[in-house]
């Protein structure tokens, strides 16, 4: 009975093993990650995990965002806005350098949002610059913007990861080298394997960042990402992608798990500009027939907040309507027949995220008992994108919206893929963006909230919540994720906190 | 033997450019648009129209053919419209790791193979031979990324003995030979189960004839017999299945290499595809093709060198 143990440690030299791990001064922490972006330029690609992994850490902008959303200050140190709240004066840090070693000035704020504003800009956040009418340098350290109408979420928008500051001399190069200001400097990409960052000794931070290296490990497989935390190949999983394995962390020690905010509405999408959706009784029939707190449980596993509109429900100026269409199968199925669509088919076209896939199968049922045949189809991102999305080719879908502030979607027109287009309600957004007092504008927020939800304009589902996954011992990761960005200067691992 | 090559060299090269014409009509009539998956949804109708013209996706499809096959001569396989750099430093940067997965993957194959097939052939119809069969038989009924799953909850989670993914580079052999244990395991297990049947069976085929039995009448020792004289006999249906097999190791990979996290080429055609970025598709659907082609061509002449008789025929 004493050759199996042997031949395990044989076994075991044989492939190499380090038993006995050396011990490791350095501060490395290993960030598990869903999605791998292609490019590195948050300013020309929309992936969310570029501005994920480098946006406030390798690229800096004027302003950052803090967890709870507010905005406070980056390279620009302070700014003045004039009365009429057109005309916004940048003062900028001074000694800032990128990693290449080039000086940061006004030129390069210039260059940056020059470059987002051109008609040929490939900056999929170009909404956010159009409201700019010029940038202007006046010295150094101080640059001038004036805007077309006022903005009350420009200060936010310039924080995001798309307003990232490049410098020209190293911009082609940032889609696979980034080179920014941040206190962090690019240390290499595996595609398909890993990204690696090292602390910017030169940033005027420096010495309050405790880590020394990050590496981003890319773990699409919520299986494989389980096992990865298990084995302590990771550290680290924020946005972890399933719900139904969060218990077996939490009876874990060795963990700490999250459930926090984001800025995702997740919609049962109802194309507005098709029959039988231009009848509003129908909208309202399909409300009728959504048993929110059912769809949590089966698709989010009791992990997510429910909404009745298309606002956050940790935002400022949250109303909650989940209660303006209550269920009520019976309601939903009278309303059907009045309509003239009872035992129709329908089809809820989705995108292939669990969230999605998981609440189509439940609606369904919940719609089969008011009377409606609906057929779901799981089709592929790049499918729905074009599809649903670009032809709105679709009865009904559903996904999360992500960005922030974005009631303004249904202010977009009929083009875009709602198919809803309404001018008091148009009227309204314009009234909330060029608001600059914040009671008022929480005030138009609600009112914008309930307009939407009275005109049952969708099935309004839940608040996309961020599960995270944490070593007990790292601290200073966001458990909400206000942007898309998540800093990590502050972050800490192990006892040297 | 020469003027055999050349015709199967020509045949290789007209199936290629077949492929190529049916993979770029496939990408291109497929709903999706490269500039919208790189910019979001939230991005401007006229971003993406700046896009679609940098990428030079204005020109008419013809065109866009022509241009790629022009280019593929040429030995230039195109930038890729996500990634922005050249497709064929892409490949070049993922085909070593898939490679050797895919050729430890078939070695470790043909290892079970041989091994549980000829056991089970010489206990036929005794408890060896049941074994062999009941265990091959959930091989085959086991999905490979299940399998991957249980590995990977035994050797990494449970006794962290290997990694449970990921891969740190070939500047660091032990680490890659580690990281590659698990995926090579779960990888053949289930190939080798389905040949392990076949050589069992080829094997028992060969066992009854007369050469065999004249072979055991002069007195040789059963493992000799079955080494020496029914083994080479019995390869030629296998070498078939092992042909026949190297394509689906090679698409097998794609989803080992999910549940490893690997950075293969598998990964880069599923994450191609789903940013729709065609030219890296093309070029990586083409290099598979050619990859299984140039397998079944090699089958060809591995039959002629374990089969005089074809030898003879192609000579």
């Amino acid at each position: 009975m004493f050759q199996k143990p042997i031949s395990t440690l044989a076994l075991a030299a044989a492939l190499g093993l380090g038993l006995v791990q050396a011990a490791d001064a350095e501060a490395l922490l290993r960030s598990g990650l869903q999605q791998e972006p292609t490019t590195l330029d948050p300013t020309s690609d929309a992936t969310a995990s570029i501005a994920g992994m480098l946006g406030q850490n390798v690229y800096e902008s004027l302003t950052t965002v803090d967890e709870s959303g507010a905005v406070l200050p980056q390279l620009a140190e302070s700014w003045d806005v004039s009365e009429d709240g057109l005309t916004y004066t940048f003062h900028l840090a001074d000694g800032v350098a990128f990693h290449d070693g080039t000086v940061f000035d006004a030129e390069d704020v210039k260059f940056t949002f020059d470059r987002a504003m051109a008609e040929d800009s490939v900056n999929p956040a170009k909404r956010y610059f159009s409201v700019i009418d010029s940038v202007e340098v006046i010295d150094p350290l101080t640059v001038k913007m004036t805007l077309k109408q006022p903005d009350a979420f420009f200060l936010f928008n310039v924080a995001q990861g798309s307003a990232s500051i490049v410098a020209p001399e190293s911009v082609e190069a940032d889609k696979t080298a980034p080179v920014g200001t941040g206190p962090f400097r690019f240390d290499g990409w595996t595609r398909g394997d890993r990204l690696k960052l090292v602390r910017n000794d030169d940033h005027r931070n420096a010495g309050a960042v405790a880590l020394d290296r990050i590496e981003f490990r890319f773990v699409a497989d919520p299986a494989s990402a389980t096992a990865a935390l298990m084995a302590g190949e990771i550290d680290a999983y924020p946005g972890f992608g399933a719900p139904e394995m969060l218990p077996q962390f939490e009876a874990d020690p060795r963990f700490k798990v999250s459930v926090g905010s984001t800025e995702g509405e997740v919609i049962l999408a109802m194309n507005n500009s098709k029959a039988p959706f231009t009848d509003q009784r129908v909208r309202e029939a399909v409300n009728h027939a959504l048993d929110r707190a059912e769809i949590i449980d089966g698709a989010m596993y009791g992990r997510a907040v429910p909404i009745g509109s298309f606002y956050p429900p940790h935002g400022p100026a949250y109303v909650d309507l989940t209660n303006r269409w209550p269920h009520d199968t019976a309601k939903a199925k009278a309303l059907f027949e009045e309509a003239g669509i009872a035992g129709d088919t329908l089809t809820i076209r989705v995108p292939p995220f669990a969230y999605a896939t998981r609440s189509a199968e439940i609606i369904q049922a919940e719609l089969a008992e008011a009377g409606i045949d609906a057929r779901v189809e799981t089709v592929e991102w790049g499918f729905w994108l074009d599809e649903v999305y670009k032809k709105q080719n679709y009865d009904m879908t559903i996904i999360a919206h992500t960005s922030p502030n974005d009631l303004g979607n249904f202010a977009k027109g009929p083009d875009y893929f709602y198919g809803y287009y309404n001018e008091d309600f148009d009227r309204l957004w314009n009234a909330i963006t060029v608001e600059s007092d914040e009671a008022k504008r929480n005030e138009l927020e609600r009112e914008a909230q309930q307009f939407l939800a009275d005109s049952a304009v969708m099935g309004f589902l839940f608040q996309l919540p961020k599960l995270s996954v944490v070593r007990a011992d790292v601290t200073g990761l966001w458990g909400n994720s206000p942007v898309t960005f998540q800093p990590l200067a502050d972050v800490r691992i192990g006892s040297d906190m | 033997m020469s003027l055999f090559l050349l015709r199967r060299t020509g045949g290789l090269l007209l199936t290629l450019l077949a492929i190529s014409v049916v993979v770029f009509a496939v990408m291109n009539v497929l709903p999706g648009d490269p500039a919208l998956t790189i910019l979001g949804i939230d991005a401007t109708e006229d971003a993406r129209i700046a896009l679609r013209t940098q990428l030079g996706l204005d020109d008419p499809a013809p065109v866009r053919y022509i241009q790629w096959i022009a280019g593929i001569v040429r030995g230039d396989f195109g930038t890729s419209y996500s990634f922005g750099v050249p497709v064929a430093g892409l490949i070049a940067e993922r085909l070593p790791l898939t490679l050797s997965l895919a050729l430890s993957g078939t070695c470790l194959t043909l290892v079970i193979a041989l091994a549980a097939g000829l056991y089970a052939a010489s206990r036929h119809g005794r408890t060896g031979d049941w074994a062999v069969m009941i265990l091959s038989q959930l091989g085959i009924a086991i999905p490979a990324f299940w399998l991957a799953i249980l590995l990977v909850l035994l050797f990494a989670v449970t006794l962290r003995w290997l990694p449970p993914g990921g891969f740190p580079g070939w500047s660091d052999p032990t680490g890659s030979l580690r990281s590659l244990v698990l995926p090579t395991i779960a990888l053949a297990a289930v190939q080798g189960a389905v040949l392990a049947r076949v050589t069992r069976s080829s094997a028992l085929e060969v066992m009854r004839l007369d050469f065999v039995r004249t072979a055991r009448a002069t007195g040789l020792s059963p493992a000799r017999v079955l080494w020496r004289h029914v083994l080479p006999n019995a390869l030629v249906p296998v070498i078939t299945i092992v042909g026949m097999q190297f394509a689906g190791v090679v698409t097998g990979t794609i989803v080992i290499e999910n549940v490893f996290y690997l950075p293969g080429l598998g990964r880069l055609i599923f994450q191609s595809i789903s940013n729709r970025d065609i030219i890296t598709v093309q070029a990586l659907v083409l290099m598979v093709a050619a990859v299984v082609v140039l397998a079944n061509f090699t089958v060809d002449i591995a039959y002629a060198l374990i089969d005089p008789r074809l030898k003879a025929r192609l000579a």
